[in-house]
């Protein structure tokens, strides 16, 4: 609504909702295309028919998921909800790209904390995903095989939601700086075991401080793959600590 | 000017809202349409032509990053390198015009010819890797069709490759190359 009256697209606080002040202070209906897609045939067929399909109570119907990352054939997949991680990577679409075990997977775009091996049978469902930590979201699903480096993926991520940061807020538009210089460091194995603790300070301080979803949702990379890959972490600040190449200097040195 | 050269289409953008200021994006696509990126100069004009000051135009222009603020190449190649395409291998792309085209992102051709940005998702990440090229997609790159894609561009201005949609399952005419 923001950019559609010329603006900066920052969020708006709420209430009021746009049912009573959308565009133009005017009431407006806002609504998800998919929302918008599944109209004609719940109008066309009727709601039992629609909520035949799929996984009742609460996610009825089919949902369109976009499989990407280390499939066979990544692409957009429409299937009724509540199948199965596994059917949707490994039959729908061709199973790991290079035959290696899936070491972790996003169920539902990048705002979702990652999952493990251990989570494949989850259904696609919102209830299910979200007992297993995560989120269904926006249904873009990312497949990681084994040999990825899960703190370059959420370094990655994170670069993501520090560039899409509006700014408006100060604990995700300074925080999401932190965040991505200190994994950095991490990556560029010049971290220390401190960083760790950064990192999880500022996620939490991140967290339910800003006026929309967007700062919940930048933690959420680094959150989980500290939560189930924190050896990798270590592991890299260990490497760093070893080659010595963050000892402290007097200041002045030259070099 | 943009006046003088677009007025009618000035015109008719304006009269689609019911607030001038709803015509700021567009207008500022305009003027990148025209010159490759937007000028200060054009956003000046912009500002008197919708009765806004000259800042309120510069605080929408820079915040949206489809907009160049600064010139481009006549090709402009912003490729995705968000952690999806990432894992498809969007950093071989970055590499591929590095050694094709001599350039790093945020650098111009000699020739002006061709810029590269490495952008943030670009919402094709079941097509990874994949680049914007102006404002076509072209998706599931490999080095072949990247080939392809850059002789094509300087030579007919397009390429056929755009836009896709390049899903499973493969249309019978798929693309000679493509894994």
């Amino acid at each position: 609504m923001e950019s559609l009256e010329g603006k900066r697209g920052l969020p708006r606080i709420k209430p009021p909702f746009p049912a009573t002040h959308g565009l133009y202070n005017k009431p407006t209906v806002v609504n998800n295309i998919e929302t918008l897609a599944n109209l004609p045939y719940i109008v066309g067929r009727g709601p039992e028919w629609f909520a035949s399909i799929g996984s009742p109570p609460k996610s009825t119907g089919t949902r369109v998921f976009c499989v990407s990352g280390h499939v066979k054939q990544p692409g957009n997949y429409e299937v009724p909800m509540g199948v199965t991680f596994r059917e949707l990577i490994y039959e729908h679409a061709g199973g790991m790209r290079s035959d290696k075990p899936l070491k972790a997977f996003i169920p539902g775009g990048a705002s979702a904390p990652f999952l493990t091996p251990s989570h494949l049978d989850v259904k696609l469902d919102f209830e299910s995903v979200a007992a297993a930590g995560s989120m269904l979201g926006s249904g873009g699903v990312t497949v990681m095989e084994e040999g990825t480096d899960m703190v370059w993926a959420a370094l990655r991520l994170m670069e993501f939601f520090y560039h899409e940061s509006c700014g408006k807020c100060s604990p995700c538009r300074e925080g999401s700086s932190w965040l991505v210089q200190t994994m950095r460091r991490i990556v560029a194995k010049r971290g220390q075991m401190q960083d760790l603790e950064t990192l999880v300070d500022l996620c939490k301080n991140i967290e339910g401080r800003t006026v929309c979803a967007f700062g919940d949702a930048s933690v959420a990379p680094i959150m989980s793959t500290l939560k189930h890959w924190r050896p990798e972490y270590v592991t890299l600040i260990q490497e760093a600590e070893s080659a010595n190449l963050i000892k402290l200097e007097p200041a002045g040195v030259r070099h | 000017m943009l006046k003088e050269k677009h007025a009618t289409e000035i015109e008719e953008i304006i009269s689609r809202y019911p607030v001038r200021r709803s015509a700021l994006i567009p207008l500022l696509y305009l003027a990148q349409r025209e010159e490759g990126f937007v000028s200060e100069a054009a956003m000046k004009e912009i500002a008197g032509l919708l009765r806004l000051t000259p800042p309120q135009v510069y605080e929408t222009a820079t915040f949206y990053t489809m907009l160049n603020l600064k010139p481009v190449g006549k090709f402009h190649l912003q490729v995705c390198k968000s952690l999806m395409c990432g894992l498809a291998g969007s950093d071989t792309v970055i590499g591929w015009v590095k050694t094709k085209l001599g350039i790093g992102p945020g650098e111009m051709t000699t020739d002006k010819l061709f810029s590269l940005s490495a952008v943030e998702c670009l919402a094709a990440c079941g097509t990874a890797p994949m680049m914007q090229v102006n404002e076509d997609y072209y998706e599931r790159l490999t080095e072949e069709t990247f080939d392809r894609i850059l002789a094509d561009l300087k030579k007919d201005g397009t390429c056929s490759l755009k836009t896709g949609p390049f899903m499973w399952p493969e249309p019978a005419n798929a693309v000679k190359g493509e894994t």
